[in-house]
């Protein structure tokens, strides 16, 4: 009897170790996720997960349209992408690729997917200005 | 939303083309060509072409160039490279008879060859010709090879040598790639006019015209067929869309 008693013991004080681990495994989990900043406008052209999942099939799909056939409707343009997704804050200043702040790095950063679109394309909407003095690009 | 504004643009300019259509004789009427909707892709009914005026183009003068630059984004922005290295879209090239001493001066960029040597010779498939004859680099798969500078008879391409930052939006450019005029794309699929012709009408000195090659009413094909306009290095039998009057 006392041994059960010491054995049951022993396995609530596991259970409770477990919880505890797993709380506070939990909450870096948390700590580590993200922070996808909010875009300009009410709604995106496709739906979130859809396009969480599938958004550089669409920008491949239509690079090809535009550039090769002169295709420039604006659906699927990486211009407008960043028109809504790097719009200028309450400061009116935007952020750089380099920078985790900025949309499109906010994810891939988390993602470890290295991306260089914007070696090429512009990060910002044209007009905009820069929030850092810092150069951007990888 | 972006998509309806400029449909509804386009289908209104279209209208107030159609509406401009000018009687010049009767039974005979001159329409502007309707600007192609943005859904819709270049086809080979344009030619899109340039023609130059040598003998109202000024020794010294250099607004063609400078308002490519600022359009496109090119030269300032290529702080680490060499002056050789640094792009150059569009350059003056200045001609002296050495026998008579006359002087021609005159802007050089991509000729927009119909049998472009840059594409023929890419093993990507990055260099490529559109529909309408403007001759582009696809950047997206452009391996950086320099074959396609090599092949150009007119040194028209350029390598970027270092990375960029602060590229316009509608003229992406980057480290490892190969570039050239681009007859400003992103304009004439606007209906708009190349940013050198402009800034050169602009300007007063009204020695460059843009338009369709293929359509025999055009300012260029008038002028064409009126004065005739010979190409560069015509011997390579390239055909090209740029063509110069007075050389
Ligand atoms: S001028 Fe040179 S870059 Fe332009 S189409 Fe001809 S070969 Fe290609
Ligand atoms: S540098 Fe790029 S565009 Fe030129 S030939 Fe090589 S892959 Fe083609």
């Amino acid at each position: 009897m006392v041994y059960l008693q010491r054995h049951i013991r022993k396995l609530v004080t596991l259970v409770g170790l477990g919880i505890l681990l797993s709380l506070s495994l939990t909450s870096q989990a948390a700590d580590l996720k993200p922070v996808i900043p909010t875009a300009k406008g009410g709604q995106c052209v496709e739906k979130t997960d859809v396009m969480r999942k599938n958004h550089m099939e669409f920008i491949l799909h239509q690079r090809n349209d535009t550039l090769r056939r002169g295709i420039r409707t604006s659906k699927h343009s990486l211009k407008e992408c960043i028109e809504c997704h790097n719009a200028p804050a309450n400061d009116g200043k935007v952020a750089r690729i380099s920078e985790k702040d900025h949309f499109c790095s906010s994810c891939h950063t988390f993602a470890a997917v290295k991306i260089d679109c914007f070696e090429c394309h512009a990060d910002k909407p044209e007009a905009a200005q820069y929030r850092t003095s810092a150069k951007g690009g990888h | 939303m972006k998509q309806d504004t400029d449909m509804n643009r386009r289908r209104f300019l279209g209208q107030a083309a159609a509406a401009a259509g000018l009687a010049v004789a009767p039974g005979v009427m001159l329409y502007e060509v309707q600007a192609r909707p943005a859904g819709e892709a270049a086809t080979s009914k344009q030619r899109w072409g340039m023609l130059i005026d040598t003998t109202k183009c000024e020794v010294g003068c250099n607004d063609c160039v400078t308002a490519c630059k600022t359009e496109n984004g090119w030269g300032a922005s290529e702080t680490k490279s060499s002056t050789e290295q640094q792009a150059q879209w569009i350059r003056k090239v200045k001609l002296t008879d050495k026998q008579t001493g006359h002087v021609q001066s005159l802007p050089l960029m991509c000729q927009h060859c119909e049998t472009p040597p840059c594409v023929d010779v890419c093993p990507t498939g990055a260099s490529m010709k559109r529909a309408d004859g403007i001759v582009l680099v696809d950047k997206h798969i452009c391996i950086g090879c320099r074959y396609c500078m090599m092949a150009c008879p007119y040194k028209a391409r350029s390598f970027i040598h270092e990375s960029l930052s602060g590229q316009k939006a509608h003229a992406p450019r980057g480290l490892g790639t190969v570039e050239s005029c681009t007859l400003c794309v992103h304009r004439v699929d606007k209906d708009g006019t190349p940013a050198c012709v402009e800034s050169c009408n602009a300007k007063g000195h009204k020695a460059m015209y843009f338009g369709d090659l293929n359509d025999p009413n055009s300012e260029i094909s008038k002028r064409l067929k009126e004065f005739g306009g010979q190409q560069i290095r015509a011997d390579l039998g390239l055909n090209t869309g740029v063509r110069y009057q007075g050389l």
